[in-house]
Order: structure tokens, then sequence, then C-alpha cells
């Protein structure tokens, strides 16, 4: 009698576990699973299934400029500094390079500031080449791989080629010491240069804690239609129009100043974040490069986000099925965009918000301080662990030689 | 050292923004100086000429991709959509990347400078627009299923109401409050002096599901006796609560209050009995008279609307009440309801207070000991303020609209004088057929172009008559003039109509 006591609560709290597995509701709303291309992979650990080297460069690469200006940790380039913390302290690193599978190299080419804040890209390519000259001459595991088992993180507007302005990107091309180096960067464009295959694309960084602050209670009904702030015309650098953003800001301007439905203006208010929780769409158009921190914005807060910039390659985009969370519109189709907008049917756009309210979407855009499971430097780490394992070319043979250490504009190549 | 006049020349042009301009400035630099500068100096003029010429800005660009032979990319007309002109645009660009990319496949997006496009008629589409409300409905209905009550209960609401001047102004307010709310609804309508078919005409335009029923007593003319009447019409609609045994929550809707939507939202979270924060608005004719009273008291009010409700500690539990100060205005308040003096609230009113329906039910089992018995108030000589008196311990009060802090509806008491009189129903017929002349003005008369078929449309103080044309364009164009004459022109229509309605009752 006892025994079959025993199965029957066996048998009980069994099936209570099971329950517990198939119930989906968090925090009172029901929300999808997000099923990227590669499987449900926004939750995976990477823990134990790399190995991560991070080399010790002296402090001038680093340390020092952080010193001299704090301003790189607010900004929205400072996911270079917090990705060298995280791996610091985090569970892949190893401080045995033989066993490492990845090898970082910390240098903060982001960081050097105009009095206004933003970075000039002017000195970087020499400072990632005396990098990785100091790295090739006093470890061998650069040479004996030139790099392709390295990753870098390059967050600047065209990622390693290292400039503003997309002509003179383009011209520039990627830093060739970085040819077969991964590069971990907030720039996608398919067919760019400066994409390289197999990179990985990451959100820009924006302040967890600053978004938190701002939440409003979910009940709060979404009365805003289409929200954006932002500039649609540069006036000091394209007074004219049509360079910046290839037009599509100006566009948006001109075709919906008048419509009630959009809520635009380039006016920032104080309740910025407040009303993008009360708008169904946010329109994330490019400016002068495709990114922006919009989206992530978008993400945190619930709104749709409307993405106007043409082969965009948006962050994890092979673990985040962006297709199906946001609204791509073609640049040409911006004076459509209310008729596009509307003929949304009402189930996609609530499907769309049941993606986007899933926590593990939200907390793959973030970089918090400590990291927590599922942030974006956990799906870097997913990203280089599905990398792995290395193939057999990656190792060169001895006298096999590829990058070429003098190409580049001549000015690159004063030290640094 | 070209690199650092691009530097120069990037930090030079920066003020608030950010990118480093067009090719212009870019193939410019290294560049000889006084003829260059010359040259430039002429351009810029000539194209400044063409500028007047053409009315819109001719940019530099032209003469560049005109002649310019070191660009890398070539351009169509560039063409700027300033104010006002606005020119429909369809062009794509040419673009010859003049760099070794032929290893990659060429994108389809092309850098430079691009058109703006704008459609020919950028205004919104009504049927567009009506789309557009259906989705944020949609959204919205959402939003309430997954945040909001899950098992909504009926709102009860009880207002005690009496025929006079002002009632179809108030009584309107709190139906549309009322029709607004997304819950089911029951309105339960006492009527000092019984049932009239002035408030039942009112109340059926609702579509609410109404309970009118009359009370025996005529409403009195002074505030106190008044406030007495209404807790015993009050206490009526809780018998007609048990005796129904209406299942909700009972809320107290006054005629003259102004209710926020979100009450009714935060009335469904009630378990037995809650408060709220009730904002008192004193009417005063005389509005210096109020602040004069405020700033007698030498002391500084942190609000300068007083609020009575519960006071919460900063565990967020009841501790007490914010009551209303009368003391303030002791001797200066208003007696009788037609007093051009502010009209006092008593400590704490009905309205702010809701209850759980089944603590009126007889013969409910699980009811809360600490409520008392309907019955065991009738005969009770002195006036039931305020439900508190219904409950043996006033702890177990709820204090809603987060411990008070929201302030969710709000009170007020504006009466006409009691002989004030007013059509029936609001409704003028037989049309009024005499008017009196008002006394002159000094402006001249209205022109006469106003057709006399048009003058019994025309709806000005309800009416206009057929007969007496001119004395009728004096009013409208005296009404249309003299503003601030108006007080006159209602004073003098006023005994117009009581005029008027004296003679149909002769």
């Amino acid at each position: 009698m006892g025994f079959w006591k025993l199965g029957f609560f066996g048998i009980l709290f069994g099936a209570f576990l099971f329950s517990i597995d198939a119930v989906e509701l968090r925090r009172n709303q029901p929300t999808e699973r997000i099923s990227g291309s590669a499987g449900d992979v926004l939750e995976d650990d990477p823990v134990g299934r790399l190995k991560v080297f991070v080399y010790e460069l002296p402090s001038k690469y680093n340390k020092k400029i952080l010193q001299k200006d704090p301003r790189c940790l607010a900004h929205m380039f400072a996911a270079e500094i917090f990705m060298h913390r995280f791996l610091l302290s985090s569970a892949v690193r190893t401080l045995n390079p033989e066993e490492a599978d990845w090898f970082y190299t910390p240098v903060y080419t982001t960081c050097d500031l105009t009095p206004n804040g933003l970075p000039l890209p002017f000195k970087s390519p020499r400072m990632m080449r005396s990098a990785i000259q100091l790295i090739s001459s006093n470890w061998p595991y650069w040479n004996r791989t030139e790099g392709a088992d390295h990753f870098f993180v390059v967050p600047h507007d065209f990622g390693a080629c290292f400039h503003y302005q997309e002509e003179k990107a383009i011209e520039r091309g990627i830093l060739p010491l970085l040819q077969r180096a991964t590069l971990v960067q907030t720039f996608g464009q398919r067919n760019h240069v400066c994409l390289k295959d197999g990179s990985i694309t990451i959100p820009p960084y924006a302040p967890p804690q600053k978004m938190h602050t701002h939440l409003i209670p979910d009940k709060t009904p979404r009365s805003i239609f289409v929200y954006f702030r932002g500039l649609f015309y540069d006036v000091g650098n394209d007074p004219e129009g049509g360079y910046y953003a290839r037009g599509a800001r100006a566009a948006v301007w001109e075709n919906f100043k008048n419509n009630p439905l959009f809520d635009i203006s380039t006016e920032h208010p104080t309740t910025y974040y407040e009303d993008m929780q009360r708008a169904v769409f946010c329109l994330c158009p490019l400016g002068w490069a495709p990114w922006s921190p919009r989206l992530v914005e978008a993400v945190v807060f619930g709104c749709i986000p409307v993405i106007i910039a043409d082969d965009i390659v948006l962050p994890f985009a092979d673990a985040i099925p962006w297709e199906e969370i946001g609204v791509f519109v073609d640049e040409q189709d911006v004076p459509k965009l209310d008729t596009i907008l509307t003929s949304i049917p009402p189930e996609v756009i609530l499907r769309k918000q049941r993606l986007l309210a899933n926590p593990s979407m939200k907390q793959a855009m973030l970089f918090p301080q400590p990291a927590q499971a599922g942030d974006a430097f956990h799906q870097v780490l997913n990203g280089l662990a599905r990398k792995l394992p290395h193939e057999r070319s990656v190792f060169l043979k001895p006298g096999e030689k590829s990058l070429n250490w003098t190409a580049g504009p001549v000015g690159d190549l004063k030290p640094w | 050292m070209k690199l650092s006049t691009l530097q120069q020349s990037y930090i030079n042009r920066r003020t608030n923004s950010f990118r480093g301009s067009t090719q212009l400035d870019s193939s410019t630099d290294g560049a000889v100086k006084s003829p260059a500068t010359i040259f430039w100096l002429v351009l810029h003029g000539v194209c400044c000429l063409i500028s007047l010429v053409l009315g819109f800005r001719f940019s530099r660009l032209v003469f560049f991709f005109l002649f310019s032979t070191s660009s890398n990319n070539i351009y169509t007309v560039p063409f700027n959509s300033d104010a006002g002109i606005t020119i429909p645009v369809e062009t794509q660009l040419n673009h010859i990347n003049s760099l070794n990319r032929t290893a990659v496949v060429a994108s389809r997006v092309v850098v430079g400078r691009h058109g703006i496009r704008i459609r020919p008629w950028p205004h919104p589409d009504p049927v567009e627009v009506m789309k557009a409300h259906g989705i944020i409905e949609r959204v919205q209905k959402e939003q309430k299923a997954l945040f909001g009550v899950k098992n909504p209960k009926t709102v009860i609401a009880v207002t005690p109401t009496y025929v006079r001047t002002f009632q179809a102004l108030h009584l309107t307010g709190v139906m549309h409050s009322l029709m607004l709310v997304p819950y089911d609804l029951i309105w339960i309508v006492v009527e000092a002096g019984g049932v009239t078919n002035e408030t039942a005409s009112l109340i059926a335009k609702s579509g609410l599901r109404t309970i009118h029923v009359g009370f025996h007593q005529r409403m009195p003319n002074s505030w106190d006796a008044r406030h007495k009447v209404e807790s015993l019409m009050r206490l009526h609609a809780l018998r007609i609560v048990r005796k129904e045994r209406l299942d909700g929550v009972v809320m107290f809707a006054d005629d003259s209050n102004m209710h926020n939507m979100e009450l009714f939202d935060e009335i469904q979270n009630v378990k037995w009995i809650g408060a709220v924060s009730v904002g008192i608005l004193l009417h005063s004719v005389d509005a210096a008279e109020i602040s004069s009273l405020v700033q007698k008291e030498g002391e500084e009010d942190t609000m300068p609307m007083p609020v009575q409700g519960p006071a919460c500690n900063g565990t967020d539990k009841l501790v007490g009440w914010h009551t209303f100060n009368s003391l303030r205005y002791s001797g200066t308040s208003a007696v009788y309801i037609d007093d051009r003096a502010p009209v006092l609230p008593r400590k704490l009113e009905w309205s702010g207070f809701v209850l759980n329906s089944r603590l009126l039910w007889k013969d409910v089992d699980d009811k809360p000991e600490w409520i008392k018995d309907l019955d065991a108030l009738d005969g009770d000589g002195e006036e039931i303020e305020n439900p508190l008196s219904l409950l043996k311990s006033t702890t177990v009060v709820e204090p809603l609209g987060s411990c008070g802090r929201h302030v969710l509806l709000w009170w007020l008491r504006v009466e006409a004088r009691t002989d004030s009189k007013f059509p029936a129903r609001w409704i003028i017929d037989p049309p009024l057929d005499i008017t009196v002349p008002s006394k002159h003005t000094q402006w001249p008369d209205a022109p006469p172009e106003l057709p006399s078929n048009d003058e019994k449309e025309k709806v000005f103080a309800g009416t206009e008559e057929q007969s007496n044309k001119h004395t009728t364009k004096t009013k409208t164009s005296r009404s249309r003039r003299s503003r601030s004459k108006r007080k006159h022109d209602t004073k003098v229509i006023g005994v117009q109509v009581s005029t008027h309605s004296e003679q149909t009752e002769i």
C-alpha cells in the first residue's frame, strides 16, 4: 500500500515538473519563443563551448585611453570597453593560450573623442596595426594562423574601415591586417566592403539602467501609431538633403509631416523613452551609417521597429529572425510608408508584439553590467562558438604567408 | 599634409553635426591659394545670381559635376526640395565606383547624393487613417485583455438627483462618463420629490441599465439639509441593492462630480470597502475671494486644491484620513443653495468610497463581521456622513489609487438660483414670438441683408422668431459684436424666457 502511495506521489511530482515547462506565461504576458534560423539559440550558454584567451596589452592601448576620456563608457561605441571587462572575469576565459579557441585583443580604437563626444577614427588604423605588431612579436599565436582565430571588437560607424564618411571608408576598405580575423562590429550591410564574411554584428551600446528607469506600466494603452525623434536633414553637413540617410529621412519628413498618425519631429523630449512605450511602430531609418541605437530602444520598449535601410544586416542575424519581428521598408517605398503600415493585418502586428515581449529578445540587445545570462555578450560568445571548430586551413603551414604588412595608405604605416 | 587638412576641415565645419561634408571640400585640400580662392568666389557669385533668377538654391555641385575629372562618383543634377517647391522625384542615380571592387558583388545600394522622394499628394488618406485607428484599437484591446482586470465586476453607480436648472448640465456629464465605462454598469438614480419625466427623459438617452426611483422628500434649500437628504437617498439606493441582490462594486457618482475613467479601472480592485482620493473644487463667484482666504491663514498649503482621502504610511498601509478642514472657511461658506460663496464638502464625502455590494446583502455567510446591517441605521437621528458609519472599525478600508496618491475624481457643487426657471426638458416649444428689444447700443444696426426665411433655422438662444425682422437682426448683430455685453444679453433673454413661460402658464 505504501509503495502505491509513493508511486502516486512520484507521478504527481513528475506531472507538476512537466507542466511548469509547458507554461509559457511570463510577467503575465504570453510570449512566443523566438526560433532563430539556427534553432532556439538565444538562450544557449557559451560556457564550456569555447575558450578565449585575452592578450595582456600595455595600458596605453586600453586603460590609459579610457582614463583620458571617460565619456567612452557612455557613448554608443562603449561595447568594446565592456566586452573587455566582461571577458576578463568570464568563465570562458582561459589563462593558458595553448587550449584557447579564440584570442581577444583589447584595444580601444573608438575612444579618441572630439570635444563634442564623437570619435575620430584617424589614428585607429595605426593603433590597431601597432597592437597587432605587438601581439605577433610577443606571442606565436598570431603568426600561427595570421589572425584567423583572433577576434576584434570594432564598433565604429563602418567597422574596420575606420572612417565616418562612407566614400572614404569604402576607399580604405577593411584594414589589411584584419583580413583573416573575425570582426565583431555594429555595422552591417550586405555586399559592402566594410562587412566581411563571418563577421558578427552586434547592437550599439544603449545604457540599460537608464532605459529601465523609464519603464511605464504595461497596461498603458499604445495610442501613438508611428513614432520617431531625430534629424531629418543634417543641416551642418548636408544642408540640401540627399546625402544624409540617402534622402530617406528627408523623404519621411516631406511625406508625413502633415499626417496625424506620424508623431515625428526633431525635438528631443524628456519623455522620449516613455513615448516609445506608447507607440505601436517606431521608425529606425538609417543615418550616416545604417545602424542606430533606435533598434535597441524599440526592442526594449516593445515598439515594432520599422527598418528603413536597404540591405542592412541587423545584430545577431543568424540567431534572431528579424523579418518576423520588425517591418522592413525599402528606401524607395518611403512615400508609401503609411499604406504599407496600415495594410499589415492586426494578427501579424500582435504576433510581432508577442515576439518583442519575450524577455530573452530584450536581454540579447543589451550590455548590462554585470553581465547576465542571455545578454549581448553571451550572444557574441555564442556566435563565436558556432564558428568552431576552426577549419584546418586556418592553421598555416610553415612558410605560407598571406598577409601583406605594408598594404594600405601610407599614413597607416607610421608607428603609433 | 592631407590628413591634417582633412582633419582641420572636419573640425572646423562641425558645429553640431557629425560628418565631414561634400566632395567639394575634400577635393580642394592642398589647392593653390589665391587664383583658386578667386575662382571659387566668382563661382559662388555666379551661383547666387542663378539662384536669384531660378528661385531656388542652385548648387555648385553642378559645376563640380560638369568639370571635375578626379571625382569617384558621377551625379545627375542634384535638386532640392525647399519649402514650397517640391519636385516629385523618381530618378535614380548612376554610380560608378572606380575602386578595385570588381571582386565584390556590386551593391545595389549606391553611395552619394540621392533624391528625396515625395509623392504627389503628401497628405493623409482618410481610409488609411481609419485602418490605422482600427489597428490601434485592436492593439489596445489586446493590452486590456492581457494587463487589465481579469474578471471585471459590474459597476453599480448611485446618483442622488433632483429637478433644478443645472440638473441637465450635471447629470449629462455623469451620464457620459458612465457611458464610457468599459464594464457592465447598473445606474441607480434616486430622485428627490418623486420620479419625474424630466429626469427620466435625460436618463433614457444613456442606453445604460438604469433603476430610477423616487424619494419621498423634496430637496431642501440649505446645503446642510441637502447633504442630509442626499445621504438618506443613498441609503435608500443601498437598500435597493440589497433587495435586488445586485452583484458588483457600488460607487457613488454624485451628479455634479467629475470622474476620471481610471477610477472605474481602479475600483475593480476593491475587495470589500475601498477609499479613493477626491479633489475638492471650491467654487466661488469671486476667485480672488478664495485666494485671499487661503493667504489669510498664513500657512503654506502644499496643495492648492484640498484633497480628501486615505492617508498611508511608508509601507502603504492605511493610517488615517486626509479630511477637509472647514475651519478656514468658517463664516464665509454658502448656507443656501444660491449663495455666492464657496460650498464646502463634509469631512469625508460619500463619493470617495466604494463598496462590494455583497457587504449589503442579507443572509450571506462570508460577510465580514465588521459591517453593520443597513437596518440598524434606520431611524438614526444623526446624519450618516459617509460609509464609514457602516463599519464597526475603520481600519479595514482599502486605500485605492496607489494609496491615495492619484486623485481619481473631483467634487464640485455649483447650482443656479432656486428661483431660476428653465424650459421643461430644455426645449422651447412653441417658439418665442415676442421679443422685447433691449436698450440701444452705440453700434449701428447691421445692414438688412439676412433673409427672413433663414431666421427660424438659426439656433440662437434656442429659437428665432419669424416676426419683427428688425429686432431679430439687432439681437444677432449685437450678440456677434458685443462680447462684453453678453452678460446683459443673457439676462435679457432670461427675462424674456421667464415672461414667456409665465405667459404660457397663464
